[in-house]
């Protein structure tokens, strides 16, 4: 678990981040969104003190990160950046390895461990392993530096804006991905964006900034459906609240008994895309399988009832 | 092989015959050389005399190589930054002092022969290795020192591991630059009795010999032109290592 209580960052008369407190719990993803110059970064970076805040503190399982020595909290700490930051002059397999070399690990349990990252990230060892990261394209840069990040097993992951640079059809990829990876391996991440969409497909907690302060913090459905104010309400958009709500919800919680026709939809999509199902198809209801199996049907009825119920 | 590889090759080959058998070409000599008088120089074995040359130039250029280096590290960490502009101050009247004169105010100190041109050829080698190496130190990629940073390499892990090596072809650009200027500079060292290649062309200026000084510059300049290629071509292999290349072809 990680505490941040009351972290707050002043440069000269300014204060870049006021008085931020919130709580992330282990194996959870954490989004702080908000515009540019809200101070996420400088949040970001405050927790593995790449910047030392001017009061308050953080608290890693409730240890104080103020009384461990910046390179032994950053070495447990997983870093990724916007344009990944990898070194150009090593390989891929040495990238990855950088944290573990540093931790001092046998050569067989570095080698073995950068095998089973790529091949997580889906990018085959026997041709990656070797090749510099000039030779691949921009998305393997993101994995690779992903993978680099999370190559020790750390505490936590902080992720400042990892898919700005990549375009939106492997920017969903990558979310997905990560997402999977997230889920399977356990990780605890605090990752930033300027993008709600990003924050409310990835996010189990989103943390909204405004000008410093942390304006709203809890589950995406709670900042779609209540805003805390007009900026948190301006950054969800206002048109778009009803299509967010549907994405986050999956199928399962409304299906009912019955038949209808037409292809189905798995219980595990989300009513966004059921929705679109009825509308493209000219269908008041859509049959919803479990593992090729039909198991009942979502009606459009359903649907709205669900939003106006939440709204 | 490439038509460089041939030039390179033929090129080559001429100096070592230049060195070794000298007389070999005394045909070609012959029209430069006053009537009667020697066509080529051997006083002394012109193998011994650009082993020498070569030697010093070396030992100026990796001493000036070395104290650039580490002045340029200095004054681009966070404590240096202040002595960045004496440094460069200092380097650069290194630069602009003739050699002539730093050998004319370095006899009377350190005697004739070769110290004095040492010390010439060292103050003059430190400004391009200099320039160089603080440029490249101080404009590498940020986030790669960020995440370098990030991870939690120390102040001389990153040094070693990341900044030097990716500062590395720059600084070895610097270096050709001031073993080239050596090469030539070095051959005014024989004024003051350093034995180098400037023998054979001051003996051919005192004597009004043009055989003599052609056949000591064309050494020195074969010389030049071949290490500045063998220079050029390490520096590409270091950068493609580097990741600047960027060559997927590689
Ligand atoms: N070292 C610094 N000195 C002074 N001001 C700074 C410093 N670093 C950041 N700031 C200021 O703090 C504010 C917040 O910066 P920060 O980088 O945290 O924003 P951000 O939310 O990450 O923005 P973006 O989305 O553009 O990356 C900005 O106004 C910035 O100018
Ligand atoms: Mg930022």
């Amino acid at each position: 678990m990680i505490e941040i209580d009351r972290i707050t960052k002043v440069y000269d008369d300014t204060t870049v981040v006021d008085e931020v407190s919130m709580t992330v719990e282990t194996g959870t993803i954490t989004v702080i969104v908000g515009t540019s110059g809200s101070g996420k970064t400088t949040l970001l970076r405050m927790i593995n003190r790449l910047v030392e805040p001017s009061s308050g503190e953080v608290r890693i399982n409730g240890e104080v990160t103020r009384d461990i020595p910046t390179h032994l909290l950053r070495r447990r700490i997983g870093y990724a950046i916007q344009g990944h930051g990898l070194f150009p002059h090593h390989t891929v397999a040495r990238n990855i390895a950088a944290v573990p070399r540093l931790l001092g690990w046998p050569k067989d349990k570095i080698a073995r461990r950068v095998d089973e990252l790529l091949t997580l990230f889906g990018m085959e060892p026997a041709a990656f392993r070797d090749r510099y990261p000039a030779e691949l394209s921009g998305g393997q840069q993101q994995r690779v530096g992903v993978a680099r990040a999370l190559a020790s097993r750390p505490d936590l992951l902080l992720m400042d804006e990892p898919f700005g640079a990549l375009d939106p059809i492997i920017r969903g990829r990558a979310q997905e991905d990560l997402r999977a990876i997230q889920q399977k391996l356990g990780s605890t991440i605090v990752l930033v964006t300027h993008d709600m969409e990003e924050a409310i497909r990835l996010g189990d907690r989103v943390g909204v900034m405004d000008g410093g302060r942390l304006v709203q913090h809890g589950p995406p459905e709670e900042i779609v459906a209540r805003p805390a104010n007009a900026f948190v309400a301006e950054m969800v958009g206002d048109a778009e609240r009803p299509m967010r709500l549907l994405s986050l919800i999956p199928v399962r919680g409304l299906v009912e008994p019955g038949a209808a026709g037409g292809d189905p939809v798995p219980e595990g999509a989300s009513l966004r895309d059921a929705l679109s199902a009825c509308l493209w198809t000219g269908r008041d209801a859509v049959p919803v399988e479990r593992g090729g199996a039909v198991v009942g049907r979502i009606t459009l009825d359903a649907i709205r009832g669900r939003v106006e119920h939440r709204a | 092989m490439t038509a460089g590889g041939v030039l390179r090759t033929a090129l080559s080959l001429l100096l070592v015959a230049l060195v070794l058998w000298p007389h070999a070409f005394a045909p070609v000599f012959a029209p430069f050389a006053p009537e009667r008088g020697p066509v080529i120089y051997d006083r002394v074995s012109l193998l011994s005399l650009s082993l020498s040359h070569l030697g010093l130039v070396a030992a100026a250029s990796s001493l000036a190589a070395l104290v650039a280096v580490t002045l340029a590290i200095l004054v681009t960490r966070p404590a240096g930054a202040a002595f960045r502009p004496l440094s460069r101050t200092l380097t650069n009247v290194g630069q602009t002092f003739p050699p002539v004169a730093v050998l004319a105010l370095a006899v009377p100190m350190l005697g004739f022969g070769a110290w004095p041109t040492l010390v010439a050829l060292f103050l003059y080698g430190l400004l391009p290795i200099f320039e160089n190496a603080m440029t490249a130190l101080s404009t590498l990629p940020p986030r790669t020192l960020e995440a370098a940073r990030g991870m939690g390499m120390g102040r001389f892990q990153r040094l070693w591991q990341v900044e030097l090596p990716l500062a590395a072809p720059v600084i070895l650009a610097g270096v050709r630059l001031s073993v080239v200027i050596g090469l030539g500079t070095a051959t005014i060292g024989s004024t003051v009795a350093a034995r180098t290649l400037g023998e054979v062309i001051i003996a051919g200026l005192l004597t009004n010999n043009t055989a003599f000084v052609l056949q000591g510059g064309l050494i020195v300049g074969l010389f030049a032109v071949l290490i500045y290629d063998a220079l050029v071509r390490l520096e590409a292999r270091i950068a493609r290592r580097a990741g600047a290349g960027s060559a997927r072809a590689g």
